[in-house]
């Protein structure tokens, strides 16, 4: 069988193993977000904390709730990290210098995973199972949590109440994120995955040599990684070395596990809205996206258009052996769209244009299907914005899931999508024009400006993969990327929540002959279309400055 | 105002009471249940895949390493050898090259490694394939292409008094294909390549 029917092949097995468990998850997650009951678990939970899970939320509570508790997330991962050489099974790694632990922390808390550290030469087994996989758990928990705050604000009328932050976020963790994880977790250690708390391990090879094998709970930590859409990779390479990713079984159930929930999330929301049809148009609008990246990304790496490529008669620079470039592009792909960051193969080394799809893939906001929860609600404003925008050719006050989209709503909205754009522009102009970036450049010419643009891409869309040539672990870039990741992941919560509260509270509207059908195919296109135009004409300049410039060189 | 004080104050005790326990469910308890699992059930793949031969562990069958004449970093003929490393094959420093696909160092380095592989094992450049002459993503893969063991076949018989058939078996009976027939790309395990050679010439 050849290489492209095998890909095929590959991509047809994936999309079927997601249309099969999209469903029944869906529904699950509305069921588990909208149940009455306590977990007995949940409840000993609970008690040690002293929260009451029955406590209706407004969304200043709501978003206290997340800000507090990720606020001390950062604190305890920072205090983790600094003081690590003191606690037991160090592997002997020093403490991580405190710029380095700041930008670390906040990745983490953020969902972004973005590392300037290099895992199995810094971190201890304490550090990684007790902080930064705690934070794979939680980080995704939150993301839900909101998502699902601002369903419940369609959802629900006449009232501010959007729920309760504790009871969803250990729902989250309980019901959904840590079952799947044991699963998966186990799936891989049986493919080859490894999972112990060793000593570097040392061992001598049949010519003589001393080669340094690592040790780590890493199939606990890879199963959450991309259930969580997190990224964060135990070791350096990521999903490329072979104790995290050992084989093409593996790949594929890695690149499902990171796709699963936000594929799924569009049937929550519909469920929990009452009308199946509604998620669907989303899922749609996520999965054409998708697809579309992972067709043209693919197709540019076989061609491997890039002087070097053609060179070596292929591009295989920075990709593994069992990968190929195929399941590599899927990945990537895949993982860019997520706002995962795990990669299998080194984006750096892509040919010019498919690491501008890549860049695309974060810049649209990490909607397609984007991350977990955060993908969803990131949708829905997308949502907002395109039937305002059919609302204005028309002239009529847009309306969406019966609820009216009036000034205050299209104002928080608008104030979501400029967010990560500014900080992504403004991130890497700074850089530029301070001499930061080019300090940083692995690469020369246009391709050493992408590395500065994916790295400030990446960091404000909460991504967290990285054309690694790009030197990030310096003070400057530690601190800048910290903030960049902190802003990018709580400013646009900020604004989803207040839009949550202002949505719940309205009576809703009547459907008329009149009123734009957002469960249809038309309002797909509409809505795929808004998401390509406005991206498009926030990032084509600087777009052009890098992948376009280096790509059409070639 | 003091009312405020007193909420915040509340709510930062109890996110830190839930962030405590919530390390100790997914922090303490998940990996330990993980790994308790692992070692009873794949001992053998949760702590590495290591191989070894006479007794001895020689290294992991994921691991790649290096094949270098001892204490040199030149490639040693008598063993096959595996794809071009951005850090020798050491684990601990995984990782790319992270050049870009137009880079003139890439360029450089390919060139450099074609004419290499093709001087070493004795055939033209058109032969040597992409994966001879470019940087595996981790550093430590595993594997070459069948390809590029087909190449090294020659070279490894004469320089281990084998014949060029023996070899050649040798490099069929270690050839995996897709598994299912979609997974995976066809690919050699270099390490066990390796180990069965040297079965091979002691016999």
């Amino acid at each position: 069988m050849g290489p492209v029917l095998a890909d095929v092949l590959l991509v047809t097995a994936l999309i079927g193993a997601l249309a099969l468990v999209h469903r029944p998850l869906g529904d699950y997650m509305a069921a588990v977000y909208s149940s009455k009951k306590h977990l007995r678990v949940e409840k000993w939970i609970y008690r040690a904390v002293g929260a009451n899970p029955d406590a209706e939320m407004r969304w200043p509570a709501y978003l206290r709730g997340v800000l507090v508790f990720s606020a001390v997330g950062v604190l305890f991962l920072y205090l983790l990290q600094r003081v690590q050489d003191k606690l037991p099974l160090s592997l002997g790694f020093k403490p991580i210098t405190p710029d380095q632990a700041f930008n670390t922390a906040v990745s983490f808390v953020s969902n972004t995973n973005w590392q300037s550290y290099s895992g199995e030469a810094a971190m201890s087994h304490v550090t990684q199972t007790a902080g930064l996989a705690v934070q794979n758990f939680v980080s995704a928990a939150v993301g839900i949590a909101v998502a699902v705050a601002l369903v419940r604000g369609f959802a629900r009328s006449r009232t501010g109440d959007l729920g309760n932050f504790w009871a969803d976020l250990v729902r989250g963790i309980v019901r959904i994120l840590l079952p799947i994880s044991v699963v998966a977790a186990v799936l891989l250690i049986a493919a080859g995955a490894i999972q112990n708390f060793g000593d570097i391990h040392t061992i001598t090879t049949l010519t003589g040599d001393k080669q340094a094998i690592s040790p780590g709970a890493v199939a606990s930590q890879e199963a959450i990684k991309d259930l969580g859409t997190n990224g964060g990779g135990f070791f350096n390479a990521n999903s490329s070395h072979p104790f995290e990713n050992p084989g093409g079984f593996t790949n594929l159930l890695e690149i499902f596990l990171l796709l699963v929930i936000p594929f799924a999330l569009p049937r929550t929301f519909g469920k929990m809205v009452g009308n199946v049809r509604q998620g669907y148009a989303i899922l749609a609008a996520m999965g054409v996206i998708w697809f579309l990246g992972v067709v043209t990304v693919t197709w540019i790496e076989y061609a491997h258009p890039g002087t070097a490529s053609q060179l070596a008669g292929g591009a295989m620079e920075g990709k593994e052996q069992r990968f190929g470039e195929g399941p590599s592009s899927l990945f990537a792909v895949s993982t860019t769209m997520t706002s995962t960051g795990s990669v299998n193969s080194f984006h750096d080394s892509f040919s010019g244009l498919s690491g501008g799809v890549l860049l695309l893939g974060m810049m649209l906001g990490e909607i397609a299907p984007g991350g977990t929860g955060s993908g969803l609600y990131g949708m829905l404003i997308m949502a907002i914005i395109a039937v305002f925008i059919a609302g204005l050719m028309v002239g009529r006050t847009p309306e969406y899931l019966g609820k009216k989209i009036g000034t205050r709503e299209i104002k928080l909205a608008a104030c979501y999508i400029l967010i990560t754009p500014a900080l992504v522009l403004i991130g890497t102009a700074l850089a530029m024009a301070l001499g930061k970036g080019e300090s940083s450049m692995t690469n020369v010419g246009a391709h050493g400006f992408s590395e500065v643009l994916y790295a400030y891409t990446s960091a404000s869309n909460n991504n967290g993969s990285a054309f690694a040539g790009f030197a990030a672990n310096t003070e400057y870039h530690n601190t800048m990327l910290g903030l960049c990741m902190a802003l990018g992941r709580f400013l646009p919560m900020v604004f989803v929540l207040a839009l949550a509260g202002s949505l719940a509270e309205q009576k809703p509207i009547p459907e008329t002959a009149g009123t734009l059908r957002t469960e249809k195919p038309l309002f797909t296109g509409l809505l795929v279309g808004a998401i390509l135009i406005i991206t498009g004409l926030t990032f084509f300049p600087a777009l052009a400055l890098g992948p376009l410039a280096e790509g059409l060189a070639a | 105002m003091n009312t405020s004080v007193v909420n915040n104050a509340r709510m930062l005790w109890a996110a830190l009471r839930m962030l405590l326990v919530l390390t100790v469910v997914t922090g303490v308890v998940y990996p330990l249940v993980v790994t308790g699992i692992g070692q009873l059930a794949f001992n053998d793949k949760a702590n590495g895949s290591m191989v070894k031969v006479d007794g001895k562990e020689v290294g992991s069958s994921l691991i790649g390493q290096s094949w270098n004449i001892e204490g040199t970093d030149k490639p040693d003929p008598k063993w096959f050898q595996g794809r071009p490393s951005n850090s020798g094959y050491d684990p601990l420093t995984t990782g790319s090259s992270q050049l870009g696909a137009d880079d003139p160092t890439l360029v450089k380095n390919i060139e450099a490694a074609k004419k290499q592989v093709a001087e070493f094992n004795g055939v033209p450049e058109s032969e040597v394939p992409k994966d001879a002459v470019t940087g595996s993503a981790s550093a430590i893969d595993p594997d070459i292409s069948p390809e590029y063991a087909d190449i090294q076949v020659k070279r490894v018989a004469e320089a281990n008094g084998l014949t060029a058939a023996q070899v050649e078996k040798l490099v069929k009976d270690n050839t995996q294909g897709r598994t299912l027939g979609f997974l995976d790309q066809p690919r050699v395990n270099v390490l066990e390549l390796n180990i069965a050679l040297k079965e091979l010439a002691k016999s």
